[in-house]
């Protein structure tokens, strides 16, 4: 039995950078199964929550808790990036990129690479350059890449910004099979539908603050705050 | 212009003959210059990538005494070399003045530095780019190293063919610490000047035909194996 990673505290975590607040204070608890939804207009701190929690963006005050230290958490988390990085290589070889570092010998990690590519959508093209992929296909190799370690933890920091709702779609559908597979999924998103779509609960950002994380039921049909109502209503927010 | 021609010629001549002494020249030009590439790419190109994902306190000033050292000239190199190897020098007993391994030595000084600058530059570009996947993966700096090095391959193999440039033209270290002895230590570049010295215009100019002939067909060869400069992109 391996140690639960979650729940994930945050306490009073706060980011700075170049004198300005751009996160926080913040303090809150991820823990449970499903999905979360970040929202929140431009510059709310999506991006920089995210990147705090995954530990690549350092806070400048608070805590991190996971259940196990922060190095053994980093190993069962992964993050997939709003602009996809995509490594000069294969399209196998980006997937199979995260179990070589890991130590898995070529052949097998390439084997299951092969599978998952498969799965996602990218069976033609694995042995294609990877740079030549379009936008929805750079981002299911990146998903592809983020869940060949089976992580516990998943963020994703607007995947579908970009996306046709084609490529939307599989995206989604792979996002909710790795739900189901027990994976914790916490995603920021700007697009309402897919909020409604995928959400199990939504965490409202403004200005760096955290004004309120309620189910997705209730945020869309009684938001707490009068800043979320005016969001939902599509009012340009201060 | 007849001077020209006649240079021509006169290599023509020198090359489909197999002139013995153009042939030995030609392969120790090789065999020095290849050598000196492959020690220093075996410096730079790691030093350059290192360099990059490393921020250290006092990079900014390595890199620009790195850079500054690309212009090295070669005759100081040369003479620097010259001190260390002599036999009152410190390396004095290993008896390497006046051989081959004498001027792979002043030739690996002398473009270490070229190597790293320009591979530092390409990989930079990669790192931008790499940057928060490596990080997020948690690769090891040994293992961020080693994927810029691999992905970064082309750009580093032009940094490579670039140090081979300077070193398979250049002279003034190698006739320094080489001395330009007949069956020895003498090269393309040192016969160039040596017969030039004499007058021989023509043979000077028949051996820098074939110097920039081979450095061509290095780089064509390089280039074809690696299969660079082929498809659309990288």
């Amino acid at each position: 039995m391996v140690a639960p990673i979650l729940p994930l505290n945050l306490t009073s975590i706060e980011v700075r950078r170049s004198g300005r607040t751009i996160l926080g204070p913040l303090s809150h608890r991820l823990e449970g199964r499903g999905i979360s939804i970040l929202m929140g207009p431009n510059g709310s701190g999506k991006t920089t929550l995210l990147k705090t929690m995954h530990g690549i963006e350092r806070p400048t005050r608070g805590q991190i808790d996971w259940q196990i230290t922060a190095e053994e958490a980093r190993l069962r988390q992964a993050f997939v990036f709003q602009t996809p990085t995509i490594l000069r290589r294969s399209v196998l070889d980006n997937i199979a990129f995260p179990l070589l570092l890991r130590g898995v010998p070529r052949k097998s990690a390439q084997t299951t690479a092969a599978e998952l590519g498969e799965k996602v959508g990218l069976g033609k093209v694995l042995q294609q350059s990877a740079m030549v992929l379009s936008g929805g296909e750079k981002q299911k190799l990146a998903l592809a890449r983020a869940l060949i370690l089976a992580p516990d933890v998943l963020f994703l920091d607007e995947p579908c910004a970009n996306l046709d709702s084609r490529a939307t779609r599989d995206i989604e559908a792979i996002l909710c099979d790795a739900r189901d597979r027990g994976t914790r999924i916490v995603m920021a998103t700007h697009d309402h539908g897919q909020a409604r779509r995928l959400a199990d609960e939504i965490w409202f950002l403004h200005a760096g603050k955290l004004i309120e994380s309620t189910p997705k039921t209730q945020f869309f049909d009684a938001p707490q705050s009068a800043m979320a109502r005016a969001y939902l209503k599509g009012d340009l927010l201060p | 212009m007849d001077k020209i021609w006649e240079a021509l010629y006169q290599a023509a001549r020198l090359i489909f003959g197999f002139d013995p002494d153009l042939v030995e020249i030609t392969l120790l030009s090789l065999q020095v210059t290849v050598t000196a590439t492959l020690i220093a790419s075996a410096i730079g190109l790691p030093l350059g990538a290192w360099l990059v994902v490393n921020r250290f306190r006092y990079r900014r000033i390595v890199i620009a005494i790195i850079n500054a050292l690309m212009g090295l000239p070669p005759v100081v190199v040369g003479l620097f070399v010259y001190i260390m190897l002599s036999r009152s020098g410190p390396f004095g007993v290993l008896g390497l003045l006046f051989t081959p391994t004498a001027m792979i030595i002043a030739q690996v000084i002398i473009i270490t530095p070229i190597i790293v600058s320009i591979s530092h530059q390409a990989i930079r570009e990669l790192w931008a780019d790499y940057h928060d996947l490596l990080i997020s993966l948690n690769a090891t700096r040994l293992q961020r190293v080693m994927t810029l090095i691999k992905d970064g391959r082309r750009a580093l193999l032009t940094a490579a063919l670039a140090g081979f440039g300077r070193a398979i033209g250049e002279v003034g270290a190698i006739m320094i610490v080489g001395g330009n002895i007949d069956h020895v230590t003498r090269v393309l570049t040192t016969a160039i000047a040596l017969e030039t010295g004499k007058g021989e215009f023509g043979l000077a100019l028949a051996l820098g035909f074939v110097l920039i002939g081979m450095a061509i067909l290095v780089n064509l060869a390089v280039h074809g194996l690696s299969r660079t400069e082929r498809g659309s992109r990288w």
